[in-house]
């Protein structure tokens, strides 16, 4: 394998293109020239602590402290997701229990198929592949709850006066907000090594594999994006929905129609 | 009404969203086979009284027994069954008008009876071939009885009508009026209607008229 260095001087100079996007955002008066900043600085603050963890991890090598970093992926991943529904009760225990499900559920399936082992250096990078994943659609899942409720307001009082239960008259909704949330994994599947290089396949071409061994990695993770995607927005609908109503299976916010 | 048991026993109802007052408090009885007919001016709260009726919204104060029992005792769904709220301007669902009268149906996990939607139909002016129609092509009065028919699937006890025939010209006014009046006589349904038409008023059974609540009107202590 060959290895790849990248130099410091190489990585200094590379900051150049920030200085394109700062320029454009000057010239143009964007005023993102703070929030680039902040964003860079952030990214490499982070980015050098987790190199530091990581590595630390990577060297200890144990079980527990593998588990324990899946565990504060997942609960970054659901601080994260929240922000989406905050209207809805207990946002961050959905959000936890969808992400860490989907993320359990498909680490299994790899370790136990042999497609990974459980060792660190395999199961956190992957858990943050698929946490984040799952943090992007459980979040597009609550944006799209919210919405679909505010707009089919009436539609759902109707079917309530029928005498429809709560989960009939979420059907809907339901399908729909989960279809819509899984729209950019299942677009990305489609279109990856078309349009796209991802991550992982790069990663692995950068470091020297034969590019027919790293596509078997990128199948495996395309595999597992779809499936952590579309059990964690499974999970975080059927869980949340139901908050969209009170105790008599009326929907909730004020009924503002005064006539 | 009458000394019977009430059908539904409507106690000093009000509704409020924060200070704002949207309800002044309403107390009725309703028995089986009367006709109410509900009106005044926009923003006395008609619709919300509907609501309230059919438990989609909950009252601020007061209280509703529906056949003597607390309806915060009762199934929401099996009340709403009985007491059937009906929307002045109804989104119906799905792709085609039998999608819509077969929801009822499916509801109570029965067979959807094409026999009977077609009655349905043609009591209310509208031909049987109107089921396989898209409710993308329905004229705001096909809805609107589509919308009715959707109600009386199943004969419900108590039927709350908002402004049911405001798309509709004379002809299916009267069509659908007939209709109301003879479940009401025939089913015993107690009907609660919505109307600003003078003639209804006047030839109504019993009236109940709301007033707008009044601006210095706040909210009420329970």
């Amino acid at each position: 394998m060959n290895q790849h260095n990248i130099s410091d001087t190489s990585l200094i100079l590379s900051l150049s293109l920030v200085m394109i996007a700062l320029l454009i955002s000057q010239k143009e008066k964007l005023g993102m020239g703070k929030d680039i900043l902040w964003s860079v600085c952030r990214a490499i603050i982070q980015l050098v602590i987790v190199g530091f963890v990581l590595k630390s991890i990577f060297d200890i090598n144990n079980s527990w402290l593998t588990v324990l970093m899946v565990l504060f992926i997942c609960v970054n991943a659901a601080i994260n997701a929240r922000k989406r529904g905050r209207n809805i009760a207990n946002v961050f225990a959905i959000s936890f229990a969808a992400i860490f499900s989907g993320t359990v559920i498909t680490l299994t399936i790899l370790v136990l198929s042999g497609a990974i082992a459980f060792v660190p250096m395999q199961v956190i990078p992957i858990s943050g592949m698929i946490a984040g994943n799952a943090m992007v659609a459980v979040g597009l899942c609550y944006s799209n709850l919210n919405q679909r409720f505010s707009d089919n307001r009436q539609k759902i009082m109707e079917m309530l006066s029928l005498g429809a239960s709560v989960k009939t008259s979420s059907r809907r909704i339901i399908a729909d907000s989960i279809r819509t949330a899984m729209i950019p994994t299942v677009d990305a599947a489609k279109t990856v090594g078309l349009v796209s290089l991802p991550g992982m396949m790069s990663g692995l071409i950068f470091a020297g594999i034969d590019p027919l061994k790293a596509i078997k990695y990128q199948i495996m993770v395309t595999f597992m994006l779809i499936g952590t995607a579309s059990l964690s927005t499974i999970l975080a609908v059927y869980l949340s929905y139901r908050r969209f109503y009170n105790v008599r299976s009326q929907l909730k916010m004020s009924d503002k129609q005064g006539d | 009404m009458n000394n019977v048991l009430p059908l539904l026993d409507v106690q000093n109802v009000a509704f409020s969203v924060g200070e704002r007052q949207l309800l002044q408090p309403v107390s009725v009885q309703l028995h089986q086979g009367d006709s109410l007919l509900l009106t005044g001016p926009s923003g006395s709260g008609k619709s919300t009284l509907l609501k309230i009726l059919a438990s989609l919204v909950t009252p601020t104060t007061g209280h509703i027994r529906f056949k003597n029992n607390d309806i915060t005792t009762l199934s929401p769904e099996s009340y709403r069954q009985q007491v059937s709220y009906c929307f002045q301007t109804p989104q119906l669902f799905g792709q085609t008008v039998y999608e819509n009268l077969a929801l009822p149906w499916q509801i109570r996990r029965q067979k959807p009876q094409r026999d009977k939607m077609v009655a349905g139909l043609e009591s209310v002016n509208l031909s049987a071939d109107m089921l396989n129609k898209s409710v993308e092509q329905l004229s705001g009065g096909e809805k609107q009885r589509i919308g009715l028919l959707r109600n009386l699937q199943f004969m419900p006890e108590v039927l709350l009508l908002d402004e049911v025939t405001s798309a509709l010209d004379e002809e299916n006014r009267l069509a659908v009026l007939s209709l109301i009046n003879r479940i009401s006589a025939q089913e015993k349904v107690a009907v609660v209607r919505i109307s600003h038409d003078v003639n209804d008023i006047q030839q109504a059974e019993h009236v109940l008229r709301l007033e707008p609540p009044k601006k210095e009107n706040r909210r009420e202590s329970a």
